[in-house]
């Protein structure tokens, strides 16, 4: 199959991989995806407290070209903004701007799930971090 | 060195200038019939069919004219099983096959299986082989056939065939091979074996594509057959249509190189093969061979580079051609059907790589292939987050995922 020069781009310089520290508040994890299946995303966002925007984004991936561009696009797009327009990010912008052939359309879904993933866990940390009960394990599946 | 890099000899070979020499004059001026009876141009054409059919015949110790062109492989493996199945209909009606088969087996058999016939798909072992209690428990007094492929194309795994043979024989039993991989690269006899049916690509033993041969016992017993394409009775009436005279003659002379170079190529390949192993477990940890590395062809090698997915490996080497069992790289998005039936998990399959060395691969491409694939798998790991967690201590096996 031929990679759009995009897909290439991303493979050999992709942006903003690696982790940030899980256990901060304000940092949420996404782990989307399954080793059986090829794919497992990790997407992660810090976002700033007091302007509620994503400040940094970064990820890792196993799976295919397709599935790191995505994950690595997704990062790029989700700095500078807010949780909620992190929220209206589309899979099919992703395989728009990547221009994913149909094959690969579920690779740039991984990476939607994964970021309402990653929302939805630093969500999850932010209203126990308010509440009163102690702050739990963070969303990932416990080893 | 030249790139890209050529290392999938399992998928086909390039045509060997010699038989390329040899099919020529075939093109041009022996363009004749080899059916035509009664002119030179026709006995010309026939004189090197026959020769041709001799050539393939020592090749793996038969008589030629236990030799029956086709199209390929895939045509060679329908003739031998549909051929048996419906030739021999009032003997039985149960096939026995495995489930590590080349598709040109595996979809011949569920075919016919929707005419009513019983086949059994025997499991293989971790290490890619049957086990033959399995076997000798599978055969009943209907069985009519066994076809199990002499070595597999993805992991280059050898049966145990001449066991088989020796089974199938005290049975009374028909014995197939698709013997694809190994015709060629590996010493193989049909008699030594007791095979009565083997099927031959020449592509895959640097020979044209699109033309094969089948193998057909004609003693002790005679092997009939029913034949599947209808014409003007051609190779003893069991495959019908003109011979392609030129595609024939390359198969003989392919053949009749192997035959010659067979113990260098080989011992030379072996080495190569051991050096790529070697190098990359040296530079590599947790990757994983699939499949024995004892009954295995001496040019191949299957690898699985734990916590990378196949594609994104073989898009970072793009300049060497191998091919995964991944699914992302199948149309199917299912992993490799062989890799999964060695039971070692479909992680493994989707991070495998299979490298089939050949006639033309060197010291040097080996060399380059492994110090590509080294930075690759290790720019990948970083990337990847089952490595990450591996190095925090979890353990992958028992992880929730959330799948889609
Ligand atoms: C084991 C095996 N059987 C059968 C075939 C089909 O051969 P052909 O391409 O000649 O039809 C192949 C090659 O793809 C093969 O590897
Ligand atoms: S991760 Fe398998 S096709 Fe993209």
């Amino acid at each position: 199959m031929a990679y759009s020069n995009k897909v290439v781009d991303h493979y050999e310089n992709p942006r903003n991989v690696g982790s940030l520290p899980k256990d901060d508040v304000n940092v949420g994890t996404g782990l989307v995806g399954a080793p059986e299946c090829g794919d497992v995303m990790k997407l992660q966002v810090k976002v700033n407290p007091e302007t509620g925007v994503i400040d940094d984004a970064k990820f890792k991936t196993f799976g295919c070209g397709s599935a790191i561009a995505s994950s690595s696009l997704a990062t790029e797009w989700l700095k500078g903004k807010t949780v909620e327009q992190a929220l209206a990010i589309k899979n099919t912008e992703i395989v728009a701007e990547l221009s994913l052939p149909p094959v690969k359309i579920h690779c740039s879904v991984l990476a939607e799930d994964a970021i309402k993933a990653a929302i939805a866990d630093y969500k999850k940390k932010q209203d126990e971090a308010k509440g009163v009960q102690p702050a739990a394990e963070h969303a990932q599946p416990s080893a | 060195m030249k790139l890209p890099i050529y290392m999938d000899y399992h998928a086909t070979t390039p045509v060997d200038p010699r038989v390329l020499d040899a099919m020529m004059p075939y093109f041009r001026e022996k363009f004749g019939n080899a059916a035509s009876r009664n002119h030179p141009f026709g006995w010309e054409a026939e004189d090197a069919v026959e020769a041709a059919r001799k050539q393939v015949a020592d090749l793996i110790g038969a008589n030629a004219k236990e030799l029956i062109f086709t199209s390929g492989a895939t045509e060679s493996n329908n003739l031998a099983i549909k051929g048996v199945a419906e030739m021999y209909r009032e003997k039985g009606n149960h096939i026995i096959t495995c489930v590590t088969e080349h598709k040109a087996v595996i979809d011949t058999c569920k075919k016919l299986e929707k005419q009513g016939l019983r086949v059994t798909y025997l499991p293989v072992q971790k290490d890619g082989r049957i086990d033959l209690d399995e076997l000798r428990a599978a055969i009943t007094d209907k069985t009519i056939l066994i076809t199990i492929m002499t070595a597999n194309n993805e992991i280059g795994v050898v049966q145990p065939i001449a066991e088989i043979g020796a089974i199938a024989k005290e049975r009374g039993i028909l014995f197939h091979t698709d013997a694809v991989q190994a015709v060629g690269k590996i010493p193989f006899d049909v008699n030594a074996l007791k095979v009565d049916l083997v099927s031959i690509s020449a592509h895959k033993i640097y020979g044209p594509k699109g033309v094969g041969a089948l193998y057909v016992r004609r003693r002790n017993p005679r092997v009939l057959l029913a034949e599947q394409i209808s014409g003007g009775g051609h190779e003893r009436g069991m495959r019908s249509g003109t011979l392609n005279v030129t595609g024939i003659v390359g198969l003989g002379k392919a053949a009749e190189l192997c035959r010659q170079d067979m113990e260098k190529d080989t011992e030379r390949l072996r080495t190569l093969r051991d050096r790529l192993n070697q190098k990359l477990h040296e530079n590599l940890d947790e990757i994983y061979i699939n499949g024995s590395m004892e009954h295995r062809l001496p040019h191949n090698l299957n690898i699985s580079f734990a916590y990378v997915e196949g594609e994104s490996l073989l898009m970072g080497i793009n300049d060497v051609a191998v091919s995964s069992g991944s699914a992302c790289t199948s149309a199917s998005l299912e992993p490799s059907y062989v890799l999964k039936a060695l039971g070692a998990g479909d992680d493994l399959a989707h991070s495998s790589i299979r490298f089939g060395l050949g006639r033309w691969t060197t010291d040097e491409e080996v060399d380059y292939v492994v110090d590509k694939l080294t930075k690759v798998v290790r720019r990948l790991r970083e990337m990847s987050p089952l490595y990450e967690m591996v190095k925090e201590g979890v353990d992958l096996s028992k992880m929730q995922w959330v799948t889609h």
